[in-house]
């Protein structure tokens, strides 16, 4: 089975209005940026968006909510985006926010046959309403369930033909789990290299978990925020 | 007199101990690192995915790649480690993280912490705060201990919505260090030069004076 394709639009095609994705990345930080302009491009609307952020107004997903792609998102911290801001306000758009640390575990027992799990993280706070709440070693916890996606769509640094992943530095964050919790995942690389490239030692998502992969054509990425320190 | 931003972080890096790994939140606890005590080693992780965080890159060395949870650029120290964030709150709620520094708006004598939602304002989200404050053994607020309108954020309930419950051990303000036990602060120290009934003024909460109050060696 071949799961390289040449053209991001080849690998993005099935991607439908009303499906829910997930995206990996943390701020601007290792976000599948080529693929977030293909679905500009595409027009795809009534998305349901699973991404820890929601992008800045003119890069990663604020693109996509500049021209009100999205119905639904699902992240944990979106606060870097006016017109997020607005469209939430306005009862345009859709807000679910969820703690960091569940959103990634809803994410990775999604993608590992886990149906749901108990965390402390959120008891006591609106995030447990309607929840159920148990007691283990004396403290409460609430269920938190897994999340699907239709695509899951990821960036990392390296991968091969097979589908294997390597991330660099933080822009690993959400990607491998995402990546296990797409019915399609698509993975977009900086390096796309020959099976047997890299070495199976430190592989961080194996292929099994991609379906496509492609080489991006251009990374911006974008620093979010830039901090320097003087030269003594 | 009051602390500054700088006299409250170096008065909670006083609560540091050897081998211990630290998640610092955005805001005064990001300034802690800064004044690790001498001859100490401590591992500052970062839920985005990095433990062994180091000092901001010099001028054209920053990487796009490597951030903090603020997202600002970083460097890392020699032995640091990346991973995902699945692992980086199992770090977080297995209790493999020793200390949390965060900021608030409001602590209750109950240890309860509100910082994350202002109703009727725009909400921005929890991000990795509920995490952190529902796990972490040890966990210090800094803050200030009244808010912009003068009113205390020393309190017997939170007003706004909570990130946790009875989580919060430990209080520095730029007045006072409160520790939180029994459903109540209990003054441990006061700023230099600050007097013990400014701080009672001050306080909303119910709080615990004892006969002597050592002021803070900074």
């Amino acid at each position: 089975m071949n799961k390289v394709v040449d053209h991001v639009s080849e690998a993005l095609t099935g991607i439908e209005d009303g499906m829910t994705i997930m995206l990996g990345g943390f701020g601007l930080c290792g976000i599948p940026e080529n693929s977030i302009k293909e679905l500009v491009k595409m027009g795809t609307k009534n998305l349901t968006c699973i991404s820890n952020n929601a992008g800045v107004d003119d890069f990663g997903l604020g693109l996509l909510l500049q021209r009100k792609q999205i119905k639904k998102m699902i992240s944990s911290y979106v606060g870097e985006n006016e017109e997020f801001e607005r469209q939430m306000l306005s009862g345009e758009l859709e807000v679910d926010l969820i703690p960091q640390g569940s959103l990634a575990e809803r994410c990775r027992a999604g993608g590992a046959g886990i149906p749901a799990f108990f965390t402390p993280a959120g008891y006591g706070t609106e995030v447990a309403e309607g929840k159920e709440v148990r007691v283990f070693n004396g403290k409460p916890h609430i269920l938190e369930s897994a999340l699907t996606a239709d695509f899951a769509i990821v960036k990392a640094w390296k991968g091969d033909t097979e589908g294997n992943l390597v991330f660099k530095a933080t822009a690993m964050n959400f990607n491998p789990m995402m990546a296990m919790a797409g019915k399609i995942t698509i993975a977009e690389v900086e390096e796309l290299v020959p099976a047997g490239s890299l070495d199976p030692n430190f592989i961080h998502t194996p292929g099994i978990f991609v379906q496509r992969i492609f080489k991006g054509a251009v990374f911006e990425k974008r620093i979010e925020q830039r901090t320097v320190r003087k030269r003594a | 007199m009051a602390l500054d931003k700088i006299g409250i972080a170096k008065r909670i890096a006083q609560e540091l101990q050897d081998g211990w790994y630290v998640n610092l939140g955005i805001g005064i606890p990001t300034l802690v690192a800064n004044y690790v005590p001498e001859g100490m080693t401590v591992e500052f992780q970062s839920e985005n995915g990095v433990l062994g965080m180091g000092p901001f890159p010099f001028e054209g060395e920053e990487d796009a790649d490597l951030i903090n949870a603020g997202k600002q650029t970083i460097t890392v120290n020699p032995g640091a480690a990346f991973f995902d964030s699945a692992t980086s709150f199992a770090m977080i709620r297995g209790q493999h993280v020793q200390l949390t520094v965060l900021g608030a708006m409001e602590v209750s004598q109950h240890g309860d912490i509100a910082n994350w939602k202002i109703p009727g304002k725009m909400v921005k989200g929890m991000g990795g705060a509920m995490d952190l404050v529902a796990s972490a053994e040890n966990i210090i607020v800094a803050m200030m201990h009244s808010n912009k309108a003068g009113e205390s954020k020393i309190l017997p309930a939170c007003t706004l919505p909570l990130t946790g419950v009875g989580c919060v051990k430990k209080v520095v303000t730029e007045l006072a260090v409160l520790e939180i036990k029994n459903g109540a602060f209990h003054l441990i120290e006061r700023a230099p030069g600050v007097p013990v009934e400014e701080i009672i003024a001050k306080t909303a909460g119910n709080l615990v004076v004892p006969e002597f109050v050592p002021e803070m060696v900074l």
